[in-house]
């Protein structure tokens, strides 16, 4: 894989994204589909951050499928990951 | 565990309602806790706020910490419901109840409760106050996360999803 992850995706490979608290603010949509390769949770920040620089994602925590993961976790077409800024309930 | 225990919901809180699903023959407790909307924090007035969930994963979360409960303390059982939308100054935030057979096992676990909630379930408040308006993380900055993201170190190891699914 290339330090990015990017590769050539095929139709309908696209990743589901939610953006929660400020990052939903922040990049204008709650919801984004990204057309993205299996790639790393780590080499996901680093494209989501070349995409949508203005995006504080400082203390950012991942999670796919609704699972907290690690960085080195693979993303794959048809996940959803949700960029979870930390939280706040109670 | 029945999965209605846990609910996030954009309507009004009826205490009752929570406590009445942690009734059960062998329980001589039930500690019941309302989290409230505060209008000073520091001297700081709040004129509402409003929450967000991610209510699928939150629900997961919840089961969780209904789980960790069970472990640490046996034959206790759980239930949480938290409200998200706009909700004004003494509104009810979250309500948890927790039933045991005796009283000190009920009132330790849901302390133990909703300090997990407020490290893994993705819930976010926004505060609105005189000044405008900000989303609130890291409440009152108790903790600071000089490694920047991710922040697993706060959540358990058997938090984390290994499976490639």
């Amino acid at each position: 894989m290339s330090p990015k992850g990017r590769t050539i995706c095929q139709e309908g490979d696209s990743v589901r994204i939610l953006c929660f608290a400020h990052l939903g603010e922040q990049i204008g949509s709650p919801t984004l589909e990204l057309e993205l390769g299996p790639m790393t949770v780590a080499a996901f920040v680093e494209e989501f951050r070349s995409r949508y620089p203005y995006a504080r994602l400082d203390q950012v925590m991942i999670a796919v499928n609704e699972q907290f993961v690690e960085e080195d976790h693979l993303i794959e077409a048809k996940d959803t990951v949700a960029l979870l800024p930390p939280v706040s309930g109670g | 565990m029945s999965s209605n225990l846990f609910v996030i919901t954009d309507q009004p809180i009826r205490p009752e309602e929570v406590s009445d699903k942690v009734k059960r023959r062998e329980a001589g407790a039930i500690t019941l806790f309302l989290g409230t909307v505060r209008e000073l924090t520091y001297g700081k007035r709040t004129l509402y706020l409003e929450y967000e969930a991610y209510p699928t994963m939150a629900v997961k979360q919840f089961e969780m910490i209904g789980k960790e409960v069970r472990e640490r303390w046996p034959d206790t059982l759980v239930a949480v419901t938290h409200r998200v939308g706009r909700l004004e100054i003494s509104d009810i935030a979250v309500v948890i109840a927790v039933s045991s057979p005796h009283r000190k096992a009920a009132y330790e676990a849901n302390e133990y409760v909703i300090e997990r909630i407020k490290q893994i379930v993705p819930i976010w408040k926004k505060e609105y106050g005189e000044d405008g308006s900000e989303w609130i993380g890291d409440q009152l900055n108790q903790k600071t996360y000089p490694e920047g993201w991710p922040l697993l170190e706060d959540i358990p190891k058997n938090d984390l999803n290994h499976e490639d699914e």
